[in-house]
């Protein structure tokens, strides 16, 4: 029960006016960041981060945690009202919640939505206060090797988890990577692929290309379509909660399904979307309307909203416990951590037990704190949507170049984050994954640096990856996942597979 | 390259280029790229240098990553079996883009001038009066709103300080 009093402890630190005020900021500026097109969690993040410069850490993270929590809330309500997923993880939840707002019932469903994103997060919060101290204390046994591996696996899995062509998902990850290494080499202090360019010795900042890749990506993908929007109204009032909250217990063997799904799914990266796509299909075999799914059914809200919820606050697990983010706002989140000078990772919960658990019971409150704001001010917020494209677009741009420019106050940034922006919209054209790209730029200094350390120890020999039954095992994990798509293939041409109706609908993220 | 997988948005407008088309040129491209990251590994050593692993040890395999799915995705594109034919983007498409596209890049060379504040400004005016047929007077008052509420909030709350330009035109406010 230590995890218990370190945890009231955290709530102590949280719990001043300063913080309450800045979390209520945080959430509504993150719905408002969920709600705009080209805006999403990790560029709404990252656009964000740095007003939080100059504050505490403690308060920076509270503020920034409640962005995000805002940011997952909002996806929800475009995707009800307006049949636009903000995020790819809210694809699956247009599928009933869409069909609901038609007949009327938006404000069932968006009360659902919003009650099942809390649970959702509200479980995984729960998983993280009690084992991420144990990865955490698990992990400090760790040497270079088993960090490459866990590198390793966190990468493959990309490869083995993701849809479409391998050979994009592994072109995006090694783009990422390239991109990382520009710049002064953090061993030997050499300049690295900047070709005789000072400015490029700074590198890439994966923040520049996080709000470029997503934000300029998003919006020129948005005006290519020549946009109008078509929104359903929708008015929550107090007896439509009251009478939703009444209907949801009946279901709690789909949510309890659902954050254990989003749970699993969500500490390997890029988990949320596939984890979403896993509960619906699951909910819809299992539930006795399984057959009504599709048509406005409420179970088609309730399950999607919390795996997708559970999987992303269980990203933060190995970004806490291991400092390996697990998804791109996670990685945004790692980067605000690494900018105050704090070391995410195992020693983290030893040197900086006031920051982490004032983080986590941040996660609680501001999880608890967006549920009551969503409720309250959906129609506000819906009416954001409702103003003309050709007034948010550019507003939006210049929210981006502000972002680009803040990180470092380069001009030059901005420049890479409008180039960002055009790789960004050709990828999505092309289906390639843009996660997989972010996460290599973030980690790949630190992955690069995992394996000359394991390569000194082993003086070049790689047979260190499977030195010891632990790093083998993730090695040999990582290898499984890296070549699925030979090995699913394979399977196939054996037995014929069960086809995914739902495979067609999946994005690429 | 059949006609009938034409994707139903491009009715009437010619598409510009097809998927499969844009999928092996980008290929090409990251090829290309790999291999100058490979060959710049390389130059900076890729090999066993007396203190361990040279700079480039790792970028060179990453290089060779980069070219090895290249090469996997060029194939696809060009002798896939289940090569995408949909219109990547149809001349419409492309005039929406670049709509927006071009202005951008002009934007950040505005900026370059006269800074951040002036320049989005006169950057969110100009596109609702061009873009959106909105009248000049309500497109100023919002270009210069919108910029007002950005500077109070960066400049005077969060103290964090954006480009004002190398003219700096907002001199006189005193920040």
């Amino acid at each position: 029960m230590e995890e218990l009093s370190a945890l009231m402890q955290g709530f102590a630190v949280v719990l001043t006016p300063m913080n309450i005020g800045l979390m209520m900021v945080g959430i509504i500026l993150g719905v408002i960041i969920g709600v705009l097109p080209g805006l999403g969690g990790a560029n709404g993040v990252a656009i964000l981060l740095p007003l939080t410069f100059t504050m505490s850490p403690t308060s920076a993270i509270v503020m920034l945690s409640c962005i995000y929590w805002g940011a997952l809330f909002g996806g929800a309500i475009t995707s009800v009202l307006f049949n636009i997923p903000g995020e790819p993880w809210s694809v699956a939840t247009t599928f009933d919640g869409y069909p609901m707002a038609q007949q009327g019932r938006a404000g069932q469903a968006l009360t659902a939505a919003f009650t099942s994103s809390f649970v959702g997060a509200f479980v995984a919060v729960v998983m993280i206060t009690f084992l991420a101290p144990l990865v955490a204390k698990f992990a400090l046994k760790f040497g270079a090797p088993e960090y490459f591996s866990v590198y390793l696996l966190t990468f493959c899995s990309f490869v083995g988890m993701g849809k479409g062509s391998p050979f994009k998902i592994l072109a995006a990850m090694a783009l990422g990577f390239a991109l990382a290494a520009v710049g002064m080499d953090t061993v030997t202090g050499q300049l690295r692929l900047t070709f005789g360019q000072h400015e490029l010795m700074r590198g890439f900042d994966f923040l520049i290309a996080v709000i470029g890749l997503f934000g300029i990506g998003e919006i020129l993908l948005s005006m290519e379509e020549g946009l109008s929007f078509s929104g359903k109204s929708a008015r929550i009032n107090p007896k439509v909660v009251w009478e939703t909250w009444k209907e949801l217990p009946k279901y709690w063997v789909t949510s309890l399904r659902s954050s254990l799904v989003g749970i699993w799914m969500g500490i390997t990266p890029g988990g949320a979307t596939p984890a979403s796509f896993m509960s619906y299909g699951l909910a819809k075999k299992m539930s006795r309307n399984g057959a009504k799914f599709g048509t406005g059914e409420i179970e088609g809200v309730i399950a999607p909203e919390t795996a997708a919820h559970a999987a992303g606050t269980s990203a933060l697990l190995p970004m806490l416990a291991l400092g390996i983010p697990g998804s791109p706002t996670a990685a945004v989140l790692l980067g605000g951590l690494l900018i105050w000078g704090l070391q995410p990772g195992p020693l983290l919960f030893v040197e900086q037990k006031d920051f982490v658990w004032g983080l986590i019971a941040s996660m609680y409150l501001g999880n608890l704190a967006g549920l009551i704001v969503v409720l309250t001010t959906v129609p506000l917020f819906a009416s954001i949507l409702r103003i003309p494209f050709s007034i948010i677009a550019p507003v939006i741009i210049v929210i981006c170049a502000i972002g680009a420019y803040t990180v470092h106050s380069a001009m030059l940034d901005i420049w890479f984050m409008l180039g960002f922006g055009v790789i960004g919209y050709v990828f999505k054209k092309l289906n390639y994954p843009l996660a997989p790209m972010v996460l290599a730029l973030v980690l790949g200094d630190k992955a690069e640096d995992s394996f000359r350390q394991a390569m000194l120890v082993s003086q070049g020999d790689l047979g260190i990856m499977w030195a010891n039954p632990l790093v083998g095992s993730i090695t040999t994990l990582a290898l499984v996942m890296l070549l699925w798509p030979l090995i699913s293939k394979l399977i196939a041409k054996i037995r014929t597979p069960k086809a995914d109706e739902l495979a067609a609908q999946r994005p690429i993220d | 390259m059949s006609a009938e997988h034409d994707s139903p948005q491009s009715e009437g407008s010619p598409p510009v280029a097809k998927n499969h088309t844009v999928d092996a040129v980008v290929a090409v491209v990251m090829f290309i790229l790999g291999a100058v990251v490979a060959f710049e590994s390389r130059r900076l050593g890729a090999g066993w240098t007396t203190d361990g692993p040279g700079a480039g040890y790792f970028p060179f395999y990453i290089g060779m990553i980069i070219c090895i799915s290249a090469l996997g995705i060029f194939y696809q594109a060009v002798f896939g079996k289940s090569r995408d034919g949909d219109t990547f983007v149809d001349r419409e498409q492309l005039g929406r883009v670049l709509q927006v596209l071009l202005p951008a890049a002009v934007y950040v060379l505005a900026v370059v001038f006269v800074g951040l504040y002036v320049a989005s400004a006169v950057y969110i005016a100009l596109f609702m009066v061009i873009l959106g047929k909105y009248s000049p007077i309500k497109s100023v008052l919002v270009g210069v709103l919108v910029n007002a509420v950005f500077f109070l909030m960066f400049e005077v709350w969060f103290k964090v300080p954006l480009f004002k330009g190398s003219l700096d035109p907002l001199r006189f406010l005193g920040y």
